[in-house]
């Protein structure tokens, strides 16, 4: 799709270097940018479903930017810090879902890299092969920080956390079908204002963070031992919350 | 090049049609231009303003090009009408001047969704004319309306009935009987809606077309396109529908659609993929199936981000012959033979220097502004537009290619409308302009051009500008 080494046009006079991972680090800005267009579409889409009647032709064309760039993403360095699991589709939803959503601009700047990418489990082998929907879908909602909590914290039935995600990206497309009167004011009151806090973005990557680092050890065993990782999950997610309170 | 510059005549100003506001229908500028020039066409310029409610979203001629009519984003339709050849006044041939003005949609609200719908008229059509009346099409997001405008320069009077102010008689009162007979009065152009087709489009209607049988008419929105026939407005045909059954699939939608000008069962529809399908409506009654499908491979140097955003067609006309289609997306108007469908004949480059912006342009919105493109008579000269009220002509037989500025400041009367230059590199000349300075929020997107004569409109934002040669 892409070949490395081309200049780019949209981002004028960077080069490119090979990815390796250190070529990778060598290269924040290119991925700065791009993390930066899939942060803006990400922002036009939400836009998109908060105006009236949303036009359906940007609306799609967004999205297909946005799958785009999720793809190049799983294709180059990006994904290769994690060596434990397979490239399943459905744990490069978490992993994309979670990167967007807990990398803040601050973050951005400083060129970090956040290593939220080892923070998922790949408990959804097994489960169905790709669909570009649910790469879609886990970015197009501003409900998905809630749901991707809730995922990360049950870590759950997989159909079901998929579910959420289909639901969301459902909701903006359908809210330009009529479906239900209530739809577009559903819409809006699941809307988390919070998310919009840079106190709250900055809280859930502090958790994720912490909580990728304690599962890693379970990763071998994810499928089987959901329950486990569940118990090990919410104590950790009391841990953050005390310790964000804390700090508070 | 040598620029004859004929005289100039100030109007007295008419007043705007909704706002009471003066327009000025002044400056005519003649810029005679000799062949040697870069472009053999000489303009004469009328230009409407209209106060800033009134955003110009469709130009359309009739098809003799008597007529010309705007539709703008208040659903207004405005039809200028151009004036008669006169000895008296030479000059003053092909003046355009306002015919008739109405409200043709008003603002909705669906309460099903909760959501307004636009009055904006998205497209106004014309139907050929057959008696003394004009009939067109104008349409917003969601209906469409036939639209009967007619003269009327005499009044029936002595009613029984009613007396001269229209109120009832007694009809006790009424001794004697009388026949109406029918008196010469002022002319008025009144318009009349003779059909409102509605209810029968989900998404926003992009496009209508009329077919050549003028029984028929297409509607097209982002997901579908219905057939109807001009006296049911109750029922139409859907004949293409690409919703997939899952709408998270969903990935691409039809951008514009047109039939064949000589062929009623043709016609065709673009895609936001850079796409068109060509569909004979003989094969099925659903017409999923396209007969011809026209896309050009991907070129791998140019490929970004925004390479399927600048491929989205924004807008697609058959040639005048039937033989060719032309398509505009973002950076390019390409010109396709229908027997060819691998890749267009001919691309030209609208603003090339954009393509660098793309970012930027990705940010600000404007990379999804849809701009038309139009064929001259002969199909010799294809138009459009682009930012900075600037608009483009390609000549398709001697490759040669000119920008204009539709600007009243540049627009004095006596004054040369030259072509303008946009400049890319670091050394600019004194009549250029760089890319960076560029106001990107005088976009041209409309235009239209006579069907025999070398008349175009340009629609910038809220002025209507007119063009015209001037034979000599």
């Amino acid at each position: 799709m892409f070949v490395r080494g081309l200049k780019r046009k949209c981002f004028d006079g960077e080069e490119d270097i090979e990815g390796t991972l250190a070529g990778f680090k060598a290269i924040p800005s290119y991925n700065l940018q791009r993390q930066s267009l899939l942060d803006m579409s990400l922002v036009k889409l939400q836009l998109c479903h908060m105006l009236v009647e949303p036009n359906l032709c940007r609306s799609v064309l967004i999205a297909n930017t946005v799958r785009q760039i999720q793809e190049e993403m799983t294709q180059d360095g990006t994904w290769q810090m994690i060596n434990t699991q397979s490239a399943g589709q459905t744990s490069l939803d978490r992993l994309v879902s979670t990167d967007i959503l807990c990398r803040s601009s601050k973050e951005q700047a400083e060129g970090k890299l956040v290593p939220v990418y080892s923070t998922f489990t790949k408990d959804c082998e097994g489960t169905q092969s790709q669909d570009n929907s649910e790469i879609m879908s886990t970015v197009t909602s501003p409900q998905v920080p809630k749901n991707l909590q809730s995922n990360m914290w049950e870590m759950e039935n997989p159909q079901e956390n998929r579910g959420n995600f289909q639901k969301s990206l459902d909701q903006i497309f359908e809210t330009l079908e009529n479906k239900s009167p209530n739809t577009v004011e559903d819409l809006f009151s699941e809307v988390d204002n919070s998310y919009y806090d840079l106190d709250t973005v900055l809280t859930g990557m502090m958790s994720n963070t912490k909580m990728g680092h304690c599962d890693l050890e379970t990763f071998p065993s994810q499928t089987s031992t959901n329950s486990k990782s569940n118990c090990k999950s919410d104590l950790n997610e009391l841990d953050h919350i005390v310790e964000i309170l804390v700090e508070s | 090049e040598a620029l004859v510059v004929s005289t100039a005549h100030l109007e007295g100003s008419e007043k705007h049609p909704y706002s009471g506001q003066h327009l000025s229908t002044c400056f005519s500028l003649s810029i005679h231009m000799t062949s040697e020039c870069l472009y053999p066409m000489y303009v004469h310029i009328h230009t409407y303003k209209g106060c800033t409610s009134d955003i110009i979203s469709t130009v359309e001629f009739n098809h003799t090009g008597e007529l010309l009519a705007t539709g703008d984003k208040g659903g207004r339709v405005v039809i200028f009408q151009r004036e008669q050849e006169s000895k008296n006044q030479p000059h003053r041939r092909g003046e355009y001047n306002v015919y008739s003005t109405f409200q043709s949609h008003e603002p909705e609200f669906d309460y099903l969704k909760s959501l307004e719908i636009e009055e904006k008229i998205n497209k106004i059509r014309w139907l050929p004319q057959q008696n003394a009346a004009y009939f067109l099409l104008s349409t917003n997001d969601k209906t469409v309306k036939l639209w009967k405008v007619s003269e009327r320069d005499k009044r029936p009077e002595g009613y029984n009935l009613k007396d001269e102010d229209g109120r009832l008689r007694d009809p006790s009162m009424i001794t004697m009987l009388r026949v109406p007979v029918l008196r010469p009065m002022d002319l008025m152009v009144e318009a009349t809606p003779r059909r409102v087709f509605a209810n029968a489009h989900t998404y926003h209607i992009n496009s209508i077309s009329v077919n050549s049988d003028y029984e028929t008419y297409m509607s097209a929105d982002d997901l579908r396109i219905n057939l109807w026939n001009f006296e049911i407005t109750n029922q139409s045909f859907n004949i293409v529908d690409i919703k997939p059954a899952n709408m998270e699939e969903l990935t691409e939608v039809i951008t514009a659609a047109e039939f064949h000008p000589h062929h009623c069962n043709t016609f065709v529809y673009s895609s936001s993929k850079g796409t068109i399908r060509l569909c004979d409506m003989r094969a099925s009654a659903l017409c999923d199936r396209h007969s011809k499908f026209f896309e050009e491979p991907e070129d791998p140097s140019n490929r970004s981000f925004f390479s399927e955003i600048i491929s989205s067609i924004s807008d697609v006309k058959f040639s005048h012959s039937g033989r060719y289609i032309m398509t505009r997306d973002y950076l390019t108007v390409k010109v396709w033979d229908l027997n060819m469908e691998n890749r267009p004949i001919e691309t030209y480059q609208v603003h090339d220097y954009l393509r660098s912006k793309l970012c930027s342009l990705y940010e600000n919105d404007c990379i999804f502004d849809k701009f038309e493109c139009v064929w001259n008579g002969s199909d010799s000269v294809i138009m459009t537009g682009s930012y900075n009220n600037f608009f483009r002509m390609f000549d398709r037989n001697t490759k040669r290619d000119v920008t204009l500025e539709a600007s009243r400041e540049n627009s004095k009367p006596r004054a040369i409308l030259k072509p303008r230059k946009v400049c890319v590199g670091g050394k600019r000349r004194k009549d250029e302009i760089s890319v960076d300075s560029l106001d990107f929020s005088k976009k041209i997107l409309h235009t239209a051009w006579h069907p025999s004569e070398n008349i175009i409109a340009v629609a910038a934002t809220n002025n209507l500008y007119i063009f015209q040669d001037k034979v000599n």
